[in-house]
Parts: C-alpha cells; structure tokens; sequence
C-alpha cells in the first residue's frame, strides 16, 4: 500500500460511492432500453418520457413525491432494525395496523367534536403504537425466544392484513359504506391538509422529519452508537454488558411506529377511512428503498424520490406508448438487481479470485 | 365520503328534468368536435376476461368513434387514481373521464371533481346523489336484470335442483345479482336453492377454484359467480361436468359442455351514446341506470344446450323487461333466516333505493352474509 | 353428478381433495427452496420465478400442444431466474433477501407482460390419475384426482432426503451450507455449489408455478400467484429443512387453503379472512414454541444468514 495518498484521491474517494449506483443506472437503461426496442417502441423516447413523468414539471414533481412520501416511513421500519444486524420485513403489516388503529382512536374523538389538531395527534399515536407493538413483538420474539426476524416480521404481516381485513368488513363497518367496505370515515376538518402552496399532504413532511430524526438518533447519538455495536457483533455488544434485549425492543418499535405513523396517513390524508385499500404494498416497496439506500436514514430520501419517480412516469407510458403497466414491474425489477448487484462490482477482480477459490 | 343512497325517484326526475332545462341552454359549444379526448381507468388488467375487459370493449368502441382515448390499467384505489386523473387532465387534456372501478369514487373522484370543474366525471358504480358537483355523473346498470333471466335458464336444465353461485365479498351488489338469479330459477322450481361461497376479494383463482370444486362436491349442477374474471370458476366448472351460465362478459367460449347463457354488460352500447351526448353539449343526467331496455346490460345468447321452454320463458319475461317492465323484487319475499323483507303487495323497482342497501339473502340461498 | 350433498362429510373430502390440489405449488417450491437454503442461501424471489414458470409453461403448453412441455420450459426459466439470483448474490456485499425482492418484481413484471396474449386462450391441461375409482361418491372420486405432478412430488421428496443424506452431491451441499470454510479448504467453491442449488430450486419453482396454470386453476392472469412462493419459504423453516416434514406441510398450508371455502359450503361463514391468515398463525406458534435464543433451531444451515 502506498505511504501517502495519491492526488485527487479525495475526489476519488467522494465518487466511489456513486459509482456503483450511476454504473448500474447507465446498465438498467440500456437492459430495459433493449426490452422496449423489443415491443417495437423508441427507448429515447420511453426515456424521454418517464423524465417528464417523473420530473418534467411541477405536476410532476409533486406526484413523484406523493409517491415517495409513504416509502420514507416503511422504509425506515426496514432501515433501523438493520443497523442492528436485524433483518425486518413486516412493514406492510404495521403500515396496515396503524391505519386500522388510527381509525379507531380518531373516529370516537372526531365524533365528540375534539379540535382537529388533537384528534389527529390522538391519531398518529395510535398508529404509531399499533405499527411499534408489531415489530417489537418480533424484535422481542428474536431476542428471548430465538425466532429469527425476518420470518417472523413476514408472518406478522400477514397475520396483520388478515386482522385488518376481518375488522374493516366485521366489528368496524360503516353500515353506510356497502359496497366498499370501510370504516365510518372521519369529518372533512379531521383530515391532514396538504403542505402550504403544495398538492401534496403532510405526511411529506413527516416522512422527511423522520428520515432525518432516524439519521440523527443513529449517528449521533449513544444509543444509535451502542446499536451499530450491537449490529456489528451481538455477542461482543452483549459482554460489553449492553441491554440488547431492551434495546432490541427499542428500536423495532421505533421501526413499527414509522410504519404505523405512514399507515395513519394514508387514512387521514388520502383514504379518508380504513379499507382493504390500504394495502397497497407501501411496505414491500419500503423494504426494497431500505436495502437500495444501503439501510442509511438520510440515503432513504433519494432513493423513495427515484421510486415515486419511476411510479409517477408509469402512467404516462401507459398512455402515450401504449406500454402495459407490467412494463414498469420489469423496469423496476431489472434496476434493483442492477442496483444491488452494483454494489458489488467495484472490486471486480477480487470477486474473481473469490468464485476461483 | 360516503353518505347514505338518497337517489329518491323524485331526485333523478328532478335531475332529468333539470338536465333538460340545461340542455337548451348553449353550453355545449365549448366541446369542439374532434379535439375530444377521453380518459378511461381500469382498477385491474385490460385481458381479465371479465369486469375491466367489459369496459375496455366499450372503450374500444369510443376509439371506433375516432375519439381521442387515453387508457390506464392496474390502477389501485389509492392516491395513484387520483394522480392518474391528474395526470390525463394535465398532460392528455382530457375532458371526459371514465374511472370504471367502483371504488374511486369515494374519495378520490370527489376530491378531483372539485379541483378541476371543467372536467366531466362518469363513474361506474351508481353512487351519485343530489348535492354533488355538477361535473360527477354515474352510470350502472341493472345485470340483476340478466342474472334473472339466466336464473331462469338454468332452472329448466338442472336435475339436482342445486345452484353454486361464487361471489367475492357480501356487498349490495353482489347480494342483488345471487338474489335475482335465485328468484328467477325459484319462478320456474320453488324447490330450487343456490348455494353461495363468499372467496373473500375480487380476484382469487385459486380460492375460486377451491369454492367451484366445494360446490360441485356439494352435488350443485349449475354454477355462476361475480368476481372480477369469471375464467377460473367457468373452466373449473367445466371440468367438473356442471352447467355454468357467465357474467361480466360471454364466457362461452371456454365452457362448450357447460355454458348456457350469461348476463353481460353492453358498455360497448352506451359508452358511444355517452360520448355523442357529450359532443353535442347535451347536459348527461347526473345518474345514468339502465337495465336490458336502456341496452346497457344485455344477454349471452342461448346456447344450443338450453331447451326450447327454457328459451320461450325467458323471452317471455325478457319481453317485459323491455316493455312496460317487469319487477323481480315483488313482495312478499323473505330471506334466508325468515324474516319478510318485502311485504306482500310491495314492490321494488329497479330504482328504488331500498334494493342499493341490500342486505339480505332471499330464501332459497345458502349462505350468510356476514 | 346429481348424488345428494354429503352434509359435514364434504368438509375432510374437501380438504383431502384441496389438500392434493392446493399443495403441489407448495410442494415443489418449498422442496427446491429447501435445497437453496441448505446451501446457506434465501431465495425470495421465488414468487417471481413462479409467476414465471406459471406464464411461460402455459404459453409453451400453448402453443406446442403439449402440458408437460410447458411444465418442462417452466423448469427451465426456472432455473435462469435462479442463475440470475445466484449471479447477483456471488458479488460481495449483496444482501440474498434485497435479491430476492428485487427478483419477485422482475419476474412478476416480465411475466405479466410477456403473459399479456395468454389471458384469453386456453392451453391443454395435465392428466390426472383417477386414484378415486374404488367409490361410489363422485365427491371423493373427484377428490382424489391426483394429478401428474403431485405424483412426481410424492416420488420426489423421500429421493430427494436420500440424496441430501446419502450421496455425494448432498453431502457437498449441506457442507457449503454449514460451514463455507470447511468447504472451501476441501477444495469446493460455496458460489459454485449454491448457484447449482438455487438454479434447483428455481427449476422447482417454475414446475410448480406450472401446475397452477396448467392444472389448478389451470388458466393464466395477472392474478394467479396469492403468495404461494413467499409462503413456501416459511414452510420450509417451518418444516426444518427435512423434506419428509416439507411434504407434510405443503399437504397442511395446502388443506387449510381449501378449508375457508369448504366450511362455506356447509355453513360456517364468518372468519374467513382469519381462516386465511391460519397457517401463518400456525407456522409463527410452531416456531415460537421450537426457538430457542440458545442455540439455532435445530436443523437449520449454518451458513443461512437467517437463521445466524
């Protein structure tokens, strides 16, 4: 190794990180350019489009970032618990539960004429406790009984939307709602408005605060210090003579409450009620924004924007080119291959010696 | 938000008649002809051999018309319909939506019709009310009318006396079509009964094949359903050597052994009429319903296995539809656990608002709705 | 099939006959899942493989006229989604489970485009044995129609306990997936060794999505998969990674998918989204019962980053 760093090594140094992303950026666009050259359309043009789709215009931009709002939350629910070596997939789950107790906290308050401020914090805590009770139950499962986490946050979701289901069409159906299934929906004024001179809801706002909250608790805090440790080696972490049960619980319910809080916005800024809509796979997308922003809080931004990119360009290719819906699946599919297998180019030839071995 | 169905007959005469005052006024010559362009939204894919692929056919007939058609598939019932909106309003310059998946409408149409007033808004769902914004319109049609009828076909070609109907969830509309199918099979054999299997949503095919397969276990000869792609439960049906009569769309195809006749929409006949009244300038009615008179619904054609008493009974009572009209739902009826839900000398038309709310399984069905 | 209703019979032959019917997906896929995952590797994106393997073994059954041709090409995009899967996985620094995701919506997407043409034809469908013929009631004859490939399955598994237990190749792979090390001072290459084993797996999973389109429910749409190829990965750990156990309970997931609707049919209505849920609530009570924080689950491949 050399004694001093070459020149322009900064730089260097500030690129590499980029690199893999743009590299596997450059490869999606031309894998998928060669797809669309196949169905007979121009990919410049598929490109052209989905630019200005996704960023060609204030109408754009907002409904790219209405997309990506929900993804900041789940995508924490997977982010965090990963600084602690815990693997959790259960963000669909607690997005779910929250919404469902978000409804159920604020429609009593709502119906007794509560200030709107006070019924929707009511609101968000509910959602948030519901989404952090999921998660910590399988942070907890981990750490006292052995189960590992990622099955278990899998089969708590599940479990969740089944709970959420039976009690939207059962204990808390709106009799007026019949042919959608819902429950009772909350007064105009409970609702969360949308950003001052924006078309796009609060929730926004609240995902961006949390991504940084997250980033902050995690790097420049013990407690986030202490977690890392735990993430880097748990038994070390435990001889040490750190709380990595309590911890454990911790953060998953950190992670849960971000999910539930999504959830709880859903409901109060676009459904306006709790239905079987609200799985709409906020959660699977979060855990796919977690692991492309390499689990890091303040990564999550960017990579949501991409994502709501990509899903507000989607109906714009529908239409113009005639691309079906599915076209956007394999678009995504092939960019979060190239994105994650890019993280491993880099070292290109010490991958070589290693599949020698 | 959803609010009660106060579609009262006095509203929609109120509404007809208000749409006739607007219509001699000149409103219409900001439409130009031939700058139209029409938006259509499908809650699921275009080829799902049933609900979204109905409503595509009538698309597809607008676009015969030369009119400017902008489509957009698998949409889900969140945000991403209203930006799709939003986004044909914006970019495609549409002035005519259809978002055909019944629940856009609450809240998203709303929320969309009040932004932007110079669009209109067709839904198919049959929700509209007095008090809504002018530019929200919807459109449904009474396939209860069809499912009858086809109750009736079937009721002459059964030998166990036992009908299957698979449905995906216990809402008004679903309850509607078992019932009608039920008393249209039970005005020809009050012996019949028709067993209903709830899969739980919309499209389940596994949980649909499982139902078709418990039904016919059951010793059921005739098979229909309403979920969104009738496919899985015809061909299951078939395999299982049990007659089926479709919906949605005319399933014949895939059932040569079994299929006899189907209720289906007939989009493809009032979407054209839609737009054409729109390009006049014509004010449309706030709620458009119709059953087989109106055209909006319509039947598959008999198949060769239906006998001759069977066709001559239908087209007895489908001559009175398209009549002076005839009423499935006249009392006295009672539900499946005994209760009178429509009193002997009652009778519920078509429209009355009463049967939007159905809550009930008519005697002769199997099931529970809850 | 005009005998009467057997009343609460129809509930055990329903499920028997659901069971067969339902469990041959799970079946395959928790079978080739399980060799992945003794090779210490996760394979999540199987759900997109099955989808695959549904669109395109329907499309060649289509279109050559022949089932098990399809259920041959579905073996075969199998097996290149899970070279893909392995591809990715081999560079440093890739998380199996991000993989795996990632590949869940590509094959999904790719299948439900190329798949577009398929909705509306119908292609030929796999012969089934007629093991019901001893009886009388048509219920159980048709309940005990077991198809082509529930057989093979049924051959399968013991074949395949024996081979992982007792030859060669098996012992290469549960050595890769114990310790790498210990392999790879033997002379093997885990990365080798697991991309032949998750292309098995992948191959397992495009069969078994085959059979969905190709016999139960025997058609193609976008909506054919409810999740088979994500559940098959907890039924694996739920079945400890023994495919006897496996067999077990792709007949029970497979069961309880068909109770919801059998319970239906004699009158028991409400619950069903619960009823859905069951075998998760099962599969999450089995393992918080079987877990221990001392030691691993018993069974479980050393080398599996989640079981670590």
């Amino acid at each position: 190794m050399d004694a001093e760093p070459p020149p322009g090594a900064a730089l260097a140094a500030f690129l590499d990180p980029l690199a893999a992303p743009l590299a596997a950026g450059v490869a999606t666009l031309a894998l998928f350019g060669l797809f669309v050259a196949a169905a007979g359309k121009n990919p410049l043009e598929v490109y052209q489009l989905m630019a200005i789709g996704a960023f060609g215009s204030w109408f754009s931009w907002q409904n790219t970032l209405l997309r990506a709002s929900p993804l900041l939350l789940t995508a924490l629910c997977t982010a965090l618990p990963a600084q602690m070596g815990l693997v959790i997939i259960g963000g669909e789950g607690a997005f779910v539960l929250g919404g469902l107790a978000a409804m159920a906290a604020g429609l009593p308050l709502a119906d007794h004429g509560a200030p709107a401020i006070v019924v929707q914090v009511v609101m968000a805590i509910a959602g948030m406790a519901a989404g952090g009770a999921l998660i910590a139950l399988a942070g907890a499962l981990r750490h006292w009984r052995g189960v590992n986490e990622t099955i278990s946050s899998l089969l708590l979701s599940s479990i969740a939307i089944a709970v959420m289901n039976q009690v939207v069409e059962g204990p808390m159906r709106d009799p007026a709602s019949l042919n959608k299934p819902s429950t009772r929906p909350l007064p105009d004024a409970d609702l969360i408005g949308n950003l001052p001179g924006m078309d796009v809801h609060w929730g926004l706002a609240l995902g961006l605060i949390a991504c940084v909250l997250a980033w902050l608790l995690m790097r420049r805090t013990t407690f986030g210090f202490a977690s890392r440790i735990v993430g880097g080696n748990a038994r070390a972490a435990r001889m040490a003579g750190l709380p990595v049960g309590r911890m454990t619980v911790i953060v998953t319910a950190i992670a849960g409450a971000a999910a539930g809080l999504a959830g709880m916005v859903e409901v109060a800024a676009v459904q306006g009620s709790a239905n079987a809509n609200i799985a709409a796979g906020y959660g699977l997308s979060g855990i796919l924004v977690a692991f492309l922003a390499r689990q890091h809080p303040l990564a999550v931004v960017p990579v949501a924007i991409l994502l709501g990119g990509i899903g507000a360009s989607g109906g714009l290719l529908q239409r113009r080119l005639d691309l079906p819906d599915a076209a956007v699946l394999v678009l995504q599919g092939i960019l979060f291959v190239a994105l994650l297998a890019g993280e491993g180019l880099p070292p290109l030839r010490a991958w070589k010696a290693r599949i020698s071995r | 938000m959803t609010q009660d169905f106060r579609i009262s007959r006095r509203a929609v005469l109120a509404g007809m008649s208000a749409g006739a005052v607007f219509s001699a006024l000149p409103l219409g010559a900001a439409r130009a002809a031939g700058s139209l362009t029409v938006g259509f939204i499908y809650v699921g894919p275009k080829d799902d051999y049933g609900y979204n692929q109905a409503h595509a056919a009538g698309a597809a007939a607008v676009k015969a018309m030369g009119v400017k058609v902008v489509e957009e598939e698998r949409v889900p019932e969140t945000i991403d319909v209203e930006k799709t909106m939003e986004s044909m309003i914006n970019l495609d310059g549409a002035t005519l939506l259809f978002p055909t998946s019944f629940g856009y409408f609450d809240p998203h149409i709303l929320k969309e019709a009040k932004k932007y007033p110079n669009v209109t808004f067709l839904h198919c769902g049959g929700l509209w009310h007095e008090g809504l914004p002018d530019n929200v319109h919807s459109y449904f049609g009474y396939i209860d009318e069809a499912e009858y009828l086809s109750g009736i076909v079937a009721a002459h070609v059964t030998k166990t006396k036992k009908f299957g109907f698979v449905a995906a969830k216990p809402i008004p509309q679903v309850l509607r079509n078992i019932n009608a199918f039920t008393l249209g099979a039970r005005s020809v054999d009050p012996t019949i009964t028709c067993q209903v299997i709830f899969t739980g949503d919309w499209s389940m095919p596994v949980k649909e094949a499982e139902a078709t397969n418990s039904l016919a276990d059951q010793g059921v000869d005739v098979v229909t359903c309403h979920v969104d792609s009738p496919k899985v439960v015809i061909e299951t049906a078939e395999k299982r050597g049990l007659f089926t009569t479709g919906y949605h769309a005319s399933q014949a195809a895939l059932a040569p052994k079994g299929y006899l006749t189907g209720a289906e929409w007939n989009w493809e006949a009032l979407y054209p009429s839609l737009i054409d009244d729109f390009k006049a300038g014509k004010k449309i009615p706030g709620l458009v319903r119709g059953g087989l008179k109106a055209g909006i619904v319509k039947t598959s054609a008999y198949s060769a296995l239906v006998p001759d008493a069977a066709k001559a009974k239908a087209d007895a009572i489908k001559a009175k539809f398209m009549g002076d009209g005839f009423a499935i739902f006249a009392g006295p009826i009672k539900d499946n656990k005994g209760a009178t839900v429509i009193d002997a000398g009652a009778v519920r038309g078509q429209t009355d608002i009463e049967l939007e709310k159905m809550g009930y399984l008519v005697e002769g069905v199997i099931g529970s709705t809850s | 099939m005009t005998t009467g209703s057997l009343g609460l019979w129809t509930v055990p032959i329903a499920v028997l006959g659901g069971a067969i019917r339902v469990s041959t997906p799970f079946l395959f896929v928790s079978l080739g899942e399980l060799v992945t995952e003794k090779s210490g590797r996760i394979n999540l994106g199987l759900e997109g493989t099955l989808i695959m393997g549904a669109m395109s073994g329907f499309g060649v059954a289509y279109l050559s006229g022949s089932p098990w041709l399809g259920v041959l090409a579905a073996g075969v995009v199998g097996m290149a989604l899970g070279a893909l899967h392995a591809g990715v996985c081999s560079l440093p620094r890739v998380n199996d489970i991000a993989v795996g995701i990632a590949l869940m919506l590509f094959g999904a997407g790719l299948a439900f485009y190329l798949g577009k043409p398929l909705v509306q034809p119908r292609a030929p469908t796999l012969p089934a044995l007629p093991l019901g013929f001893w009886s009388d009631i048509p219920q159980v004859r048709a309940a005990l129609e077991v198809n082509g490939l529930f057989i093979v399955g049924v051959v399968m598994t013991p074949l395949l306990r024996w081979a992982l237990a007792n030859t060669r190749w098996g012992l290469i792979v549960r050595m890769v997936g114990d310790s790498a090390e210990a392999a790879r001072a033997l002379g093997y290459s885990p990365l080798r060794v697991r991309l032949y084993a998750t292309c098995f797996g992948g191959f397992m999973a495009g069969v078994g999505g085959s059979f969905l389109s190709l016999y139960y429910p025997g058609s193609w749409n976008e909506g054919l998969s409810s999740g088979q190829g994500v559940t098959a990965v907890a039924l694996v750990i739920f079945a400890r990674w023994n495919p006897i156990a496996c067999f077990g309970a792709s007949l029970l997931f497979g069961g309880a998918g068909a109770l919801g609707p059998a319970l239906q049919a004699v009158g028991v209505t409400s619950g069903t989204y619960l009823l859905n849920a069951a075998p998760y609530i099962l599969t999450l009570i089995i393992l918080v019962l079987s877990s221990s924080s001392r030691h691993r689950i018993a069974g479980a491949p050393g080398e599996l980053s989640v079981t670590k």
